[in-house]
């Protein structure tokens, strides 16, 4: 420990090297290894690019350096699961080195450990028995390196946007001064805003510290200038190795563009192609189908105060909007802005606070004019709505029961189930689990159900986020076959590519009060 | 919920006190009055109790929208004793099968005075006490291990999550025909579905959250503390007036004659 030192020179820890030969791993309960035959040399201070198609380990070789894989017991046994090979930090095992490296996760959420800002950060150094005056040193120092050093100690985690959740997870990695920093899909969950957030706080405390750097990410331009070596990872075979390609970035991306693209990995430059609109409608064509007028939107319930019912405060007032037959509309704007509670209250899916979403009798026909009041057979064979998490939607245990699922309560047949499931590439996983699917699978899946129902008008919030660019491609083509079909297609979206790929009109939501940086 | 349970920027005395030793207090007072049913002893640490509200930083429109379920709970059990218990006395009101007595009455009242008594302690100590500090208190002071207090600590965290996972998943259940309107049947079933979907979803968090704490290197091992959870003068006041009060509910009622041991009999 060091105790005296922490006040006038902070203390920068050493450089991790990792070194992994012939190493594989297989969960526990699994047929297939995870990682097979691994061979792979990491220099201390090496920042590492890690690619590759879902499947190919690269969440499970994170894990393993960060010492947190698997159900290993205290004679160092692993339970059912299966290791072979050696893979070794600084030479030692990585669950025998606590604290020697640090793993940030995807889901913001659970990243944060502790309900205040000060506490969150010192967690990892009070794990490590670091002492108490050094514990809150290195806090303040770890603040001030991802920038949240504006935050008084004792501010609630909750009041947090995603991005600072990220930022703030990464202080409480610095505060435990590893020598390796594991980043698993950091930025998928975050806005565009988000994303340069943190990954500009990465490169600062990289270029400080000197850390080894292991990052897993689909969108390569993101951090193509702050590595310095791309490893692409395959599913590995008896003949092949694990590893795909290995070197500098410009040039694996030069070399393996084709394959990294086919892959559907978000290459720098790349757009997917996708299909055109047969025709574009002149804005304010096609049927209306459904209008909103003065509206004031919030995911808050009327608050009970005793006896009394206090109405919500809204998060976005005064909204018009109109969604027409065969037309797109995208609501965007940045976090906090309403984007989302908008989508659910037009979907009627939320109570309006105020204002009105009507139904025309060419949307309701015959079941009143108050989507809201809809029952739920009454609406999704009029408004589908896919959810930012697939996952909230499932309700079976098979994706054919998923998919059969609402025509099944609407008493149809399930022509449109085969076709949804050829369409969407579903078909060779009727059977499986839709827990079980990729996150693209669960993406077209979830798509795929509410569209079983024949709405006339879908509902998307962000169905772009954390997608590879192939399943990106398939929705955007997919969407605009639907458009020029007559489909109304209601988008909540921070994607700037895929609103124009669908056209149509753009509804821009600004926060009602200016958000803190 | 969540910014009731935030106590941030609450200044009162009694939060700077140390968790443990209002636990004390409060054990202390509604132990006494778990031993008595009547109204003098109630009345007094009621009385007590109200006083010490500004003091944790209570007022009484907090204290009726934190406690009313309590309150209510206290004044329904206080009439229905006032009506079934045995009469004895000048007949109060009489409506058939429903007499009220002035003995009955009597007893009516001492039970929701002591119901109020035992509950306001627990809902004042929910608001002076933040689950942090009583989290160090029991790891450092009360010795409990770190692992337990710790882990519950950052389960707690996700309880508010859980709550706005609970109306998503309800959301986008009804936009796949699962209607949670209608028949008290198909209500139920609802949500039991609503219900296992968040189990799944909590069950997944959880194990997320667990991998986040092992990388930070929680774990079995030795560790230190950020924060000292340490006792003060204060701490000594609130246990003296926790001594003080229940010793003064216990002089009142017998010297008033009212003491009245539950398990003895009356």
């Amino acid at each position: 420990m060091t105790a005296t030192s922490h006040h006038s020179t902070p203390v920068v820890a050493r450089p991790a090297a990792i070194s992994a030969r012939g190493w594989g791993w297989r969960h526990a309960g699994r047929a297939r290894p995870a990682v097979r035959a691994l061979d792979l040399d990491i220099r201390p201070g090496e920042r590492v690019l890690l690619l590759g198609p879902s499947g190919a380990g690269k969440s499970t070789l994170l894990h393993a350096l960060a010492g947190v894989l698997g159900d290993v017991n205290d004679d160092g046994e692993a339970g059912d699961s299966d290791e072979s090979g050696s893979l070794l930090v600084d030479g030692a095992y990585p669950r025998e080195q606590r604290g020697r490296a640090g793993l940030m996760q995807q889901d913001p959420e659970t990243q944060v450990v502790l309900s205040r800002v000060g506490d969150d950060v010192a967690f990892g150094a009070e794990n490590l028995a670091v002492p108490r005056d050094a514990i809150w040193a290195r806090v303040h120092e770890a603040l001030d390196d991802v920038g949240l050093c504006h935050l008084p100690l004792d501010h609630p985690t909750s009041a947090l946007s995603g991005g600072q959740k990220q930022r703030l997870a990464l202080a409480g990695i610095l505060a435990m001064r590893p020598g390796l920093i594991l980043l698993d899909e950091p930025t998928a969950n975050l806005d565009p805003a988000g994303v340069l957030e943190v990954r500009d706080a990465v490169a600062r405390c990289l270029d400080k510290t000197g850390a080894t750097l292991l990052v897993v990410e689909h969108r390569v331009s993101v951090w193509k200038d702050l590595v310095d070596r791309i490893v692409v990872l395959q599913p590995g075979s008896a003949t092949d190795g694990a590893v795909l390609l290995d070197g500098p970035p410009d040039q694996v991306l030069a070399d393996a563009r084709a394959m990294l693209t086919a892959a559907g990995v978000w290459v720098p430059g790349y757009v997917p192609e996708t299909r055109l609109r047969a025709g574009s409608p002149a804005r304010g064509t096609g049927n209306l189908l459904i209008a909103a007028e003065k509206l004031a939107v919030s995911r808050e319930r009327p608050r009970r105060s005793g006896f009394r019912k206090l109405p919500p405060v809204p998060v976005q007032e005064d909204i018009a909007a109109q969604v027409r037959a065969g037309q797109a509309l995208t609501v965007t704007g940045p976090n906090g802005a309403g984007k989302s509670t908008f989508a659910l209250t037009l979907a009627g899916l939320l109570e309006p606070v105020d204002g009105a979403v009507s139904a025309t009798t060419d949307l309701s026909r015959g079941a009143g004019i108050d989507p809201y009041k809809w029952k739920a057979e009454q609406l999704i064979e009029r408004i589908g709505t896919v959810f930012q998490e697939p996952e909230h939607q499932f309700v079976t245990g098979k994706v054919l029961d998923e998919l059969l699922f609402g025509p099944r309560h609407l008493g149809h047949g399930k022509e449109r189930v085969d076709e949804l499931l050829e369409r969407l590439r579903l078909t060779h996983l009727v059977d499986a689990n839709p827990y079980t699917l990729s996150g693209g699978e669960k993406r077209r899946l979830s798509v795929a159900t509410v569209l079983a129902a024949h709405p006339q008008v879908l509902v998307l919030d962000e169905p772009t986020f954390g997608q590879d660019a192939n399943t990106w491609a398939e929705l955007a083509s997919f969407l605009s076959e639907l458009l020029d079909a007559g489909t109304a297609v209601v988008s909540v979206t921070h994607d700037a590519e895929f609103t124009a790929a669908l056209g149509g009109t753009e509804l821009r939501l600004v926060p009602a009060e200016p958000v803190a940086p | 919920m969540r910014q009731e349970l935030n106590l941030r920027g609450s200044q009162a005395l009694l939060n700077r006190a140390n968790p443990l030793s209002k636990f004390a207090a409060v054990f202390l007072i509604t132990a006494v009055l778990a031993l008595s049913i009547d109204w003098v002893s109630a009345s007094v640490a009621l009385v007590f109790e109200l006083l010490l509200f500004p003091l944790a930083g209570l007022t009484l429109t907090l204290l009726w929208q934190r406690g009313w379920p309590l309150i209510i709970a206290a004044a329904i059990g206080g009439w229905s004793t006032s009506i079934l218990a045995p009469d004895s006395g000048r007949t109060l009101i009489d409506v058939g099968i429903w007499t009220m007595s002035e003995g009955s009455l009597e007893l009516g009242v001492g039970f929701m005075l002591r119901g109020l008594a035992i509950a306001l302690p627990a809902v004042l100590l929910m608001s002076c006490t933040d689950p942090t500090d009583l989290a160090d208190a029991l790891a450092q002071k009360a010795r409990l291990p770190h692992r337990f207090v710790l882990g519950t600590l950052a389960a707690m965290r996700l309880v508010g999550l859980m709550a706005e996972e609970w109306q998503a998943i309800g959301m986008a259940r009804r936009a796949r025909g699962v209607g949670s309107r209608g028949s008290v049947l198909q209500r139920v079933k609802a949500t039991l579905g609503q219900s296992f979907g968040l189990l799944v979803q909590a069950i997944r968090r959880a194990s997320r959250l667990a991998i986040t704490m092992e990388a930070r290197g929680f774990g079995g091992g030795p560790r230190t503390w950020a924060r000292e959870s340490t006792y003060s003068a204060l701490d000594a006041w609130v246990l003296a007036g926790g001594v003080v009060m229940a010793a003064a509910a216990v002089v009142a009622a017998v010297a008033l004659g009212t003491w009245n041991m539950v398990w003895l009999g009356s």
